[in-house]
């Protein structure tokens, strides 16, 4: 028996902290983990629905779906580091704010 | 306070403390520490729900892996030390951003479900398993195509062409600041 209010509460707070870490940092593999830890408040938010949600109809989509959100976190990491790498190889550098070849 | 709540909590506060040092963190290498300290909370907390499938997967593939390849990348670019080196100058503006999504959340969450709580069955495993294979193959397809598909993007995004090799070895890279100094 536990507070829906506690597992919910602690992904709020990680995902404050995942937000703040995005907007804050610079260095591009330290925004890829700040991503990380949103899409794991994520994670715990889903968990806690579906042990929350126990008696419903589908009573295990929400650890599922926590499943596929791991896989793709997986699959944004391997591409997000492929693309930093690239990135460092071509400018020397890996801060977000020195990159802006894109930008009108 | 149930005893499951008491190790929530304590859990909760070893992996806020972990991902605050983490968004503050002055070494990369540290910040990548701080970040196994946050999953392997967070791995408890799903152990603490029983959702232990998800647990072990989340040590698996987010300590195990994820983390690894994030080492990999800091190894393989260059990491300057200091937090006017890796932060920008958004800092105030950013908390403020993260403090008030985090106010909002948090009333809008006690508010709705305050008083809710959570009935723990535990063993849900073979459920997982059953329901995985059975009314969720489709999607389970299509995200191991999904990882496919990002792995040889990665592959094809981080190998070097082979002109450019060649022209490399013919004329040695050579570093930002002597680029500068030839522009002069």
């Amino acid at each position: 028996m536990i507070r829906l209010a506690f597992p919910v509460m602690f992904s709020a707070v990680l995902f404050a902290i995942g937000v703040y870490g995005v907007l804050a940092r610079r260095n591009g593999i330290l925004v890829l983990m700040s991503i990380e830890l949103m899409l794991n408040a994520v994670n715990v938010n889903l968990v806690a629905f579906s042990q929350f949600l126990s008696g419903q109809a589908a009573p295990l989509a929400g650890q599922i779906f926590t499943l596929f959100v791991i896989t793709v976190a997986a699959a944004e990491v391997g591409i997000g580091l492929a693309i930093v790498i690239l990135i460092f190889r071509n400018r020397e550098t890996i801060n977000v704010d020195e990159v802006n070849l894109l930008k009108w | 306070m149930t005893v499951q709540e008491w190790v929530f909590l304590l859990l909760g506060l070893v992996g806020t403390g972990a991902a605050l040092r983490l968004v503050t963190a002055k070494n990369v290498v540290h910040a990548a520490l701080y970040l196994v300290i946050t999953l392997a909370t967070v791995a408890g907390v799903y152990l603490i729900l029983a959702a232990e499938f998800v647990a072990w997967v989340q040590v698996l593939i987010y300590v195990g892996a994820i983390v690894v390849l994030l080492l990999f990348g800091l190894m393989l670019t260059r990491a300057p030390i200091g937090r006017e080196a890796l932060d920008n100058q958004q800092r105030g503006f950013a908390a403020i951003v993260a403090v008030g999504i985090l106010a909002g959340l948090a009333i809008l969450l006690w508010d709705t479900f305050g008083q809710a709580r959570i009935d723990l069955a535990p063993g849900s495993t073979r459920g997982i398993g059953s329901s995985l294979f059975r009314s969720y193959v489709l999607p389970f397809e299509v995200v191991s195509f999904l990882l496919l598909a990002a792995l040889i993007g990665a592959i094809v995004l981080a190998r070097r062409d082979e002109d450019v090799v060649e022209r490399r070895r013919a004329e040695p890279p050579r570093s930002l600041r002597e680029r500068e100094v030839a522009r002069r």
